[in-house]
């Protein structure tokens, strides 16, 4: 392949429902980051039915929105999504793809990269340009988060990444940007599969989603019980906070694995992250270090988990946070 | 049926190396163990067999030598039969020319009626293998999957999603990726260690895959490590001690008051 052929940034848009879902405008701000240092343009792709407000993609910094939107793009099914993209970067020759690290960015990206026998490098929190070789260069945590590794794809294009959400801000509005939307038509046979989507069940467990959520108080062994725990639960209520845990929680069965925050659970950056006898392991740390300001409380005053604490309590959480929720109470009581 | 998991043999807790010089990583050889989720797809493969008749689970695994310990693992577990698949030429590969020689076996073996693959591995954490093996095989892919309900000639899956899980019915052959809540694998029995001490397991190279070492290992990998380094932490911190004044919670308040948050 001419590695010359390729040019342009492209970025695989995150949908629900067919509404562009936030972690889209992350993406744009990396793609736009990425398209100003190789001087080259911004494509947005967005895989679905008819999805609306495309607009809003060239106001965060999109040149060109390509809408690959068909029936079958409906629901989500990983064959008929990932065929589409392959197709599109097929076409438009991106010299870089980036899909968000997302269960849907996780299954087609990987897809595609087979189809299209070029690299990819999964769950990026940092992404450059080599100003010599015109290169991407893509930085991951690797073993169990205790090293950052950065790599490159030199010999075949595009080169391809997924990047967890929350390892950048939003790309600024801007109504007064131009550009294009390019509707795309592909023929119904690139989409066949013999699978059906039958429904989707909404986490009742999970009143707010720890991804999207300001504040996040979060609980690790150090809790000691599910008793302990709802300490935890308590608190995040109170705050109107999404609930996280540690692996150790998750493993212990006081919370379910969809709250786990980590290298093996989600990435959160929320605005405060209160972390309530979590000793902060690397691999914990890998999923919340880039929060604004982390709240501390732990027992052991040398607990890894301070390291990355703006405000650390030591003392044992089991007090402190009783303590907390009865402050809280008796405030909201007088508000 | 014939049930196909892919298990990978990573390194136990903490004993992995990195080769500075490649920037791949540089298996001890001790204390290794099955990739965790990968037990959970193996025990899946297994509660299906007991509920079809005439399963046969395969389980197979790339890596070197040392990695037919994993294979015998997983046929003590009950597991059928074992393949490895080993090789110099198979060094260093990337998630892409891994998944070019687990298709292969897949293949020489004559299709699968059902892969499995861990949702990730421990090591590489990269979750990419599954679905490229599918794209590879051309096979229909659940991943994230933490429910198989059998229904005949199909399947009901559910997949675990960002706010929740979807529901998919898909026809064999298809290959899912498998998280934790899946199940829980259970432990070797007498009998199965004593079958896993007499079981042949064939290990397969290249040649018998049918594979060109120009797509293998390194030099069939499209992307390169440039450099590893310590990720940066650090922080001004404040640490205040909790004792028994109260300053300390009255400290978190105010925080919590100039966040805007009470
Ligand atoms: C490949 C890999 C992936 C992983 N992925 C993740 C991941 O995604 N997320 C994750 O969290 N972990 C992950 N881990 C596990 C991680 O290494 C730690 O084991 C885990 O984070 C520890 O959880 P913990 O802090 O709750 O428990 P512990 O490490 O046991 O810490 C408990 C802490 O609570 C403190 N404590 C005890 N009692 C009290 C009290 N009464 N009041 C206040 N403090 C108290 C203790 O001082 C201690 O610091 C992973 C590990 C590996 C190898
Ligand atoms: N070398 C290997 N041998 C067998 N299976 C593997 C290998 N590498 C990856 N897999 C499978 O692919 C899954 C995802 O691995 P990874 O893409 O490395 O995170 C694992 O859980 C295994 O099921």
């Amino acid at each position: 392949m001419s590695l010359q052929e390729y040019r342009g940034v492209m970025v695989v848009a995150e949908q629900k429902n067919n509404k562009i879902h936030s972690t889209t405008y992350e993406l744009l701000n990396w793609g736009r980051g990425l398209a100003d240092k190789l001087d080259c343009g911004l494509y947005c792709a967005v895989l679905g039915n008819n999805v609306q407000e495309l607009d809003e993609l060239i106001f965060r910094g999109a040149d060109r929105v390509y809408h690959v939107s068909s029936p079958c793009l409906e629901n989500f099914l990983a064959r008929p999504y990932a065929a589409a993209l392959a197709r599109l970067v097929e076409e438009e020759k991106p010299e870089i793809v980036v899909a968000a690290a997302t269960t849907t960015g996780r299954t087609i990206m990987p897809m595609a990269a087979a189809r299209l026998e070029t690299g990819l490098t999964a769950d990026c929190t940092g992404l450059d340009i080599d100003p010599v070789e015109r290169i991407l260069l893509q930085t991951r945590p690797a073993i169990g988060g205790n090293i950052m590794a950065t790599i490159k794809t030199p010999f075949t294009r595009p080169q391809m990444a997924t990047v967890r959400p929350r390892s950048a801000r939003q790309a600024a509005r801007d109504t007064a940007r131009r550009g294009e939307i390019v509707a795309k038509h592909y023929d119904g046979a690139l989409f066949s599969t013999p699978e059906n989507f039958l429904a989707f069940v909404k986490d009742t467990t999970q009143d707010v989603n720890i991804q999207d959520a300001d504040i996040i108080v979060a609980g690790g062994k150090g809790m000691k019980n599910r008793e302990g725990f709802k300490l935890v639960e308590e608190l995040a209520s109170l705050l109107g906070a999404g609930v996280g845990a540690s692996r150790d929680a998750v493993d212990l069965g006081w919370v379910p694995y969809s709250h786990q925050v980590g290298l093996s659970g989600k990435t959160v950056a929320p605005k405060i992250y209160i972390a309530l006898g979590i000793s902060g392991k690397i691999q914990h740390l890998a999923g919340m270090q880039t929060s604004e300001y982390i709240v501390a409380v732990n027992k052991d005053p040398e607990a890894q988990i301070f390291k990355v604490a703006d405000l650390g309590i030591v003392g044992d959480a089991l007090e402190v946070v009783p303590q907390l929720i009865d402050q809280l109470k008796s405030i909201k009581a007088n508000a | 049926m014939k049930i196909m998991v892919f298990i990978k043999q990573v390194p136990g807790t903490d004993n992995v190396k990195m080769n500075p010089e490649t920037g791949t990583m540089v298996r001890t050889g001790s204390n290794n163990v099955i990739n965790p989720l990968d037990e959970n797809a193996l025990e899946e493969a297994l509660s299906i067999k007991r509920q079809v008749q005439d399963a046969v689970v395969t389980a197979i695994s790339m890596g070197p030598l040392s990695a037919r310990k994993a294979l015998n693992e997983a046929i003590a577990l009950g597991a059928d039969a074992g393949v490895l698949l080993s090789s110099r030429a198979f060094a260093g590969s990337d998630t892409i020319a891994t998944a070019r020689v687990l298709s292969a076996a897949v293949r020489k073996l004559g299709g699968a009626d059902l892969v499995l693959c861990g949702e990730r591995a421990t090591d590489g954490e990269t979750g990419q293998t599954g679905p490229m093996i599918a794209e590879m095989l051309g096979l229909p892919v659940i991943t994230f999957v933490k429910r198989i309900q059998m229904n005949g000639d199909r399947a009901v899956v559910e997949r675990m999603v960002e706010n929740g899980f979807e529901r998919v019915e898909v026809p064999f052959p298809f290959l899912a990726t498998v998280i934790k809540d899946i199940n829980e694998p259970s432990f070797p029995t007498l009998a199965g260690k004593l079958r896993a001490g007499k079981a042949e397991v064939p290990v397969w190279g290249p040649v018998e895959l049918g594979l060109d070492n120009g797509k293998l290992g390194l030099a069939g990998s499209p992307t390169r490590v440039v450099k590893v380094f310590s990720p940066k932490l650090a922080r001004n911190t404040r640490l205040l001690k909790q004792d028994g004044s109260g300053q300390a919670v009255r400290e978190l308040l105010k925080v919590l008051r100039e966040k805007e948050v009470i």
